[in-house]
């Protein structure tokens, strides 16, 4: 089977986010792979431990620091990968997902292909519906459990109150993973070296002849307006909890 | 007058909490139109013309049931949106509703902002979160429909009594089914997170599953939903489908009541748009109380029963 496993390259999310301008941050923060992603990759790989003949092919659209992504993707199972290169900071899903699209024609079609169920910058939860439209294939999303039978799929997903879907789906398919789905095993020294050797290969965006949707455009970031300190109620425990119930009821007016 | 659609997701068979709210933000935008999937539009459109929705449309397609095919009912909103020439598709950012409003736009080819927490129609933009809560992005919406979910509790419900015309409509091209739900499965007596109006969560001190119904119990009397942080579920404690956070659920009730929490960023991705957040916890220094509204230091074990009780009393 071929797997393709997409994945972005966001600020860590302890990173503090500093908005130096009308649409753009300060982006000297560490990064590392969108969390949901690590989810598909994870998956992807497990596959690949159970048939043995799995090729795994990770496929990031990012700066040209995204490698670093890659590689930390290829060190937990990836065969390869490929970074399609943009200057942007905020490409949008339409165009990640023509890019994406493009790419895996040209690298032989998917029996799988994985991505997050959302990156956590630009919290978009869509490139992997848009993927599906470009490519005319299935997709299902906030996946958190996974199981192959032959040509179809059985995945879960949670909707509200602790209720599970099960869903029957054809494949090739596209799935959008978060978390639920397995625990990602951090990488072992050997295997980040050995990723170190695997082969990136890098596609310049504007090469790859994409025109974008007029879709929705970042026009202002802002940072969000902070709480500060709480307002701290003092007293015996009594004297607390009815002072809380009186605020709440009262002041606030939410209960 | 131009028309928006909402899509009005049932929950527990009746229209979701947050469809008042969802309504009241799309009648900024012209004459708010309801479309509903194979459903009872007589039984649902009385406590849904209260807030000013006009029609309310009952979508079907032959052969099918929609709410179990995911691409049909997509394409069956899509189909809605051009058939009856509607500027908008809105719907209530839930799990459900971020899936078929993202097929819809697929379907349409349309932009789509999901988990929005303010849209204005005269000005054409959007905004929501961006980094996990972080920062604020202004979206300009560039095309028409366009497809928005928006975050619930976001708007207030505004009474606004109109009468509802009901029409049905059967859409003709739903395409082929790849994917069916086959299964619903409930883990019993959870309440919803994402909609809930006041939530009470346990971090890691909590300890056991059991002690979890410290927080049921105040629950209770709160009409409150219960969450927990990760480390609470990685310590199985709960099923990750009550973690609120980063990776869990984003919700956005009035009242967050924190128990236990040591207010982690992750965590506060998921919960910092709620309007008043509470903070109980033992150490003056945690993170947390720099970041809420009120602080209580003080034993959890200690202080929530005692809030329940006081709940139940109620306060002088
Ligand atoms: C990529 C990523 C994604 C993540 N996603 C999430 C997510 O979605 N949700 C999430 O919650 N976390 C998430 N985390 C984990 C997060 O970083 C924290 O580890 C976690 O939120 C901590 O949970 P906690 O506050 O319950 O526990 P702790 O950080 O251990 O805090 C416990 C607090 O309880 C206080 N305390 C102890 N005893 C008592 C008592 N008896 N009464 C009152 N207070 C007491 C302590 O003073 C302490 O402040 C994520 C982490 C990463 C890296």
């Amino acid at each position: 089977m071929r797997i393709y496993v997409c994945i972005k390259q966001v600020p860590d999310t302890e990173a503090v986010i500093t908005v130096t301008n009308d649409t753009g941050y300060d982006n000297e923060v560490k990064y590392v792979v969108n969390p949901h992603d690590e989810f598909g990759v994870e998956e992807a790989v497990k596959l690949g431990e159970k048939t043995g003949e799995n090729e795994i092919i990770a496929l990031c659209v990012g700066t040209e620091r995204a490698a670093n992504a890659l590689r930390s993707v290829m060190a937990m199972g990836a065969h390869r990968s490929i970074l399609v290169k943009t200057d942007e900071q905020f490409p949008s899903s339409d165009l990640i997902a023509k890019a994406l699209a493009k790419v895996i024609t040209e690298e032989g079609p998917a029996d799988l292909i994985f991505t997050g169920k959302q990156s956590v910058d630009s919290e978009g939860m869509q490139t992997p519906y848009r993927l599906a439209a470009e490519l005319d294939l299935p997709v299902v999303s906030s996946v958190v459990g996974f199981s192959l039978d032959g040509s179809t799929a059985t995945v879960q997903r949670e909707i509200g109150g602790g209720i599970r879907e099960t869903l029957s789906v054809n494949t090739p398919c596209i799935i959008g993973a978060t978390r639920g789905l397995n625990e990602p095993k951090y990488p072992k020294l050997p295997a980040i070296l050995k990723a170190k050797k695997k082969e990136i290969k890098i596609i310049d965006i504007s090469t790859l002849d994409i025109s974008e949707d007029e879709g929705f455009r970042l026009k202002h970031l802002e940072a969000t307006e902070e709480r500060g300190n709480a307002r701290i109620i003092e007293g015996t425990t009594e004297e607390i909890v009815d002072s809380l119930v009186k605020i709440l009821r009262d002041t606030e007016g939410v209960i | 007058m131009s028309k928006v659609g909402v899509f009005i997701e049932i929950v527990d068979q009746a229209p979701g909490k947050s469809m008042p709210g969802l309504i009241s933000a799309a009648s900024r935008g012209g004459d708010v139109v309801g479309l509903l999937l194979d459903g009872l539009a007589e039984k649902y459109k009385g406590s849904l013309e209260e807030y000013g929705l006009t029609e309310l449309i009952n979508l079907s397609a032959p052969n099918r049931v929609l709410s179990k095919h995911p691409e049909a009912a997509g394409h069956a909103l899509a189909g809605a949106v051009k058939t009856f020439g509607l500027t908008a598709l809105l719907g209530v950012s839930s799990p459900t509703g971020n899936d078929l409003l993202a097929r819809a736009a697929i379907s349409l080819k349309s932009p789509l902002a999901l988990d929005c927490i303010d849209i204005n129609f005269k000005e054409n933009y959007v905004k929501k979160s961006h980094f996990s809560g972080k920062t604020i992005a202004t979206l300009e919406i560039k095309a028409t429909p366009f497809v928005c979910g928006i975050r619930p509790n976001s708007f207030e419900a505004v009474q606004n009594q109109v009468t509802c015309r009901v029409t049905d409509h059967s859409a003709l091209s739903v395409g082929d089914d790849t994917i069916t739900i086959i299964g619903v499965e409930s883990s019993g007596g959870q309440k919803d997170l994402t909609e809930a109006s006041v939530i009470i969560t346990g971090g890691r001190p909590i300890g056991s599953i059991e002690n979890f119904k410290l927080l049921d119990d105040c629950a209770k009397t709160l009409g409150a939903a219960v969450g927990a942080s990760r480390a609470a579920v990685d310590l199985d404690y709960a099923p990750h489908s009550m973690q609120v956070g980063l990776t869990g659920k984003i919700v956005s009730p009035k009242l967050y009541i924190g128990c236990g929490l040591s207010g982690s960023a992750q965590h506060f991705a998921g919960m910092k748009g709620s309007q008043v957040i509470v903070a109980i916890n033992t150490d003056k220094e945690a993170p947390i109380f720099t970041k809420s509204d009120y602080g209580i230091i003080g034993d959890l074990f200690e202080v929530v029963p005692a809030l329940t009780k006081a709940l139940k009393t109620g306060p002088p």
